[in-house]
């Protein structure tokens, strides 16, 4: 392959398999797939083909069934629960759907977690980042504002500061824009666009809204447990 | 681990009618242990006070000597043995090496006071009234060592001397005697002496004041012809309950009987055990019952907490950053709890009288044995141990199904 060279991640072979015997359902059935360095790609797929469970495999934060995964040179299948811990706080930023901040904390206060979390503390470097990112998300006026009072689009822009705040290489967003209406979604994309294109942050977003994913240089689509495109 | 209590810190704050709701309720249980610790200890000080605070804690009498034993039991295989007891005309037997034994026993480690004594019967005269009395010698400057007399004087002064009497309130009362008058004094032993009214004591105890008369030992050791050597000896601890040990000490050192307050009194031990089992039992349930409360209150939070637990765990939370994160809650309410009891527990005691003027009909509660820093530890550890299973539970939660939902 032409692009390992500057890969970031690849992944072979992924079954994934939830439950068992009758009941069993294989939603990954041998997906393999690579991803460069800087890549923005989109992930399409009807519902149910397994986008989410893709990317939760990718983020660590699920084992497959079989298969293998490696990412900046290290075999994440093989590594332990605290190991995936540290790597996800260092390589990988997330932003989801729902349920994204924490509700009891303020924008700064969600940006830097990821950065307070591993320090022991917040440290004023830390929350300068954080403001820095805050802005140029175009949150200025909300840096200290309670998470809970912020609109859908504003806690998204919250989200995707969160997820750079530790200068991740690779992003994962599932839906991200499935709950905003089109201009905050846009928006949003906007912001994630520019980033990809300044820092060369690597984006994987899925989405069921094609012109989102028109925003996006690579297609990927799921369908029959494997990824195509 | 700063960043993991701000994190608790915040989530306490979050909900703070909750919170309070909970440091409340840990406070209640805390005052209840308070209360019970101070009255369970006020009723057993309250109780000894009143049976063994003014007697001796252990008394060593002096012994009949033991009769010669003619013929050794060994010498003659299932023969008799004859025993040959001298009486003497009075009972008096004495210690008659007293002296050198005092400094040993002082030497006793918990040994408060040692008094030697000499007691005895006698008859007190006053014009043509007549009255009994049992007398005490008692060594000048050792007055209030077993019975606090200097406590209980209500005229006069409580130092003896040669040619002096200090008698109870009831018997000058009948005798109609005031300070400084003199009367005659006839020891069993048929010694006169006269004597000078130098103070007068009031204890309550009605046999106590109507009948016992305290001299000097110089005093007595004339009234009962005893040139040496003592009746018995008193001996005061600092800690009434270590009377047995101490005794049983004193009898190796010295090969004296020596004869624990305890020796006689097993229904007041076991009155005063049995208190003590109950209040260990009712602190238990207090204990108990802050346990299930905080981990209840713990478990419901971690459960309403549960995407924010899957967020902080992608973002590179360890499971042990969020177990820290709910024991710190966990020993946050404990602390905040016991100290608010205690305080609360300490407040409510302050009115009740100090231990010193217990009174009948009154809750003998006594404010220093409310184990204020005992309940504080005791509730710190046991919401601590309350948290471990909210905040294993927490750590488990797994981010997949807590982000997803
Ligand atoms: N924990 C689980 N246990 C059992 N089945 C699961 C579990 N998680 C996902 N599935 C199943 O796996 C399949 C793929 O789910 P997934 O959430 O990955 O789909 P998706 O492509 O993200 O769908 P959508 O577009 O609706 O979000 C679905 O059929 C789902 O029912
Ligand atoms: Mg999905």
């Amino acid at each position: 392959m032409t692009i390992s060279q500057s890969a970031l991640l690849e992944v072979s072979d992924l079954v994934k398999t939830f439950g068992t015997g009758d009941v069993a359902t294989r939603v990954l059935r041998g997906l393999s797939l690579s991803l460069a360095k800087g890549e923005m790609a989109a992930l399409l797929g009807p519902s149910g083909s397994g986008k989410s469970t893709l990317l939760t495999i990718l983020g660590t934060l699920m084992k497959p069934t079989s298969g293998s995964y490696n990412m900046l040179d290290q075999d994440l299948i093989a590594a332990d629960d605290n190991q995936l811990t540290v790597f996800r706080n260092l390589h990988i930023g997330f932003v989801f759907q729902f349920h994204n901040l924490l509700p009891d904390f303020t924008a700064l206060e969600n940006v830097i977690f990821p950065t307070a979390v591993r320090m022991g503390r917040e440290t004023s470097a830390a929350r300068d980042r954080g403001r820095d990112l805050l802005v140029r998300m175009g949150l200025e006026e909300r840096i200290n504002f309670p998470s809970t009072k912020l609109s859908g689009g504003q806690k998204q822009r919250v989200a995707v500061a969160r997820a750079l705040m530790n200068g991740p290489e690779l992003v994962l967003a599932d839906e991200p824009t499935g709950n905003l209406d089109r201009a905050s979604a846009s928006q949003v994309m906007e912001l994630i666009g520019q980033i990809n294109r300044e820092e060369g942050t690597t984006f994987l977003i899925s989405t069921h809204d094609e012109k989102i994913a028109g925003l996006c240089r690579r297609q990927l689509v799921v369908g029959d447990g494997i990824v195509t495109g | 681990m700063l960043y993991a209590l701000k994190i608790a810190g915040r989530y306490l704050t979050a909900s703070k009618a909750q919170t309070a709701l909970l440091i409340v309720g840990v406070a209640v249980g805390v005052f209840i242990f308070i209360f019970m610790s101070a009255l369970i200890g006020g009723l057993a000080e309250f109780i000894l006070s009143r049976t063994v605070g003014d007697i001796s804690h252990i008394t060593i009498e002096a012994e009949i000597d033991d009769p010669a034993v003619l013929i050794s039991p060994n010498d003659l295989d299932g023969g008799h043995v004859l025993f040959v007891t001298e009486r003497g005309r009075d009972r008096t037997a004495t210690l008659s090496d007293a002296a050198t034994w005092l400094p040993l026993i002082e030497a006793v480690p918990g040994v408060r006071a040692v008094s030697p004594q000499i007691t005895g019967a006698g008859f007190l005269t006053r014009g043509a009234q007549v009255s009994q009395v049992s007398v005490t010698g008692l060594e000048p400057g050792k007055e209030s060592a077993i019975l606090d007399l200097e406590g209980y004087m209500v005229a006069g002064t409580v130092r003896l001397g040669s040619g002096l009497i200090v008698l109870g309130n009831r018997l000058t009362d009948d005798l109609a005697l005031s300070l400084g008058q003199t009367l005659r004094l006839q020891s069993s032993n048929g010694v006169t002496a006269t004597l000078t009214l130098s103070g007068i004591f009031d204890t309550g105890n009605g046999g106590m004041d109507g009948a016992r008369a305290f001299v000097s030992l110089s005093t007595a050791r004339t009234l009962f012809a005893m040139p040496q050597g003592v009746t018995q000896i008193e001996i005061k601890l600092d800690d009434l309950n270590a009377a047995d040990t101490t005794a049983l000490r004193i009898s190796g050192l010295t090969g004296l009987d020596a004869v624990p307050w305890t020796d006689g009194a097993e229904q007041l031990m076991e009155a005063l055990n049995a208190q003590a089992q109950t209040g260990y039992f009712l602190k238990t349930f207090a204990l108990i019952t802050i346990v299930i409360g905080v981990a209840s209150a713990l478990l419901l939070s971690t459960y309403r907490r549960r995407p924010e637990i899957g967020i902080m765990r992608a973002m590179g939370a360890s499971r042990g950053f969020v177990v820290f994160v709910f024991v710190t809650q966990g020993a946050m309410i404990g602390l905040m709890g016991g100290v608010t009891g205690a305080a609360l527990g300490y407040l409510a005691l302050l009115p009740f009288p100090s231990r010193d003027a217990f009174q009948a009909g009154t809750l003998p509660l006594d404010i220093t044995q409310g184990s204020y820093g005992l309940a504080i530890a005791l509730t710190l550890i046991g919401a601590i141990l309350a948290s471990i299973l909210p905040a294993r539970s927490a750590a488990r939660v797994d981010p997949v199904t807590a982000i997803g939902q």
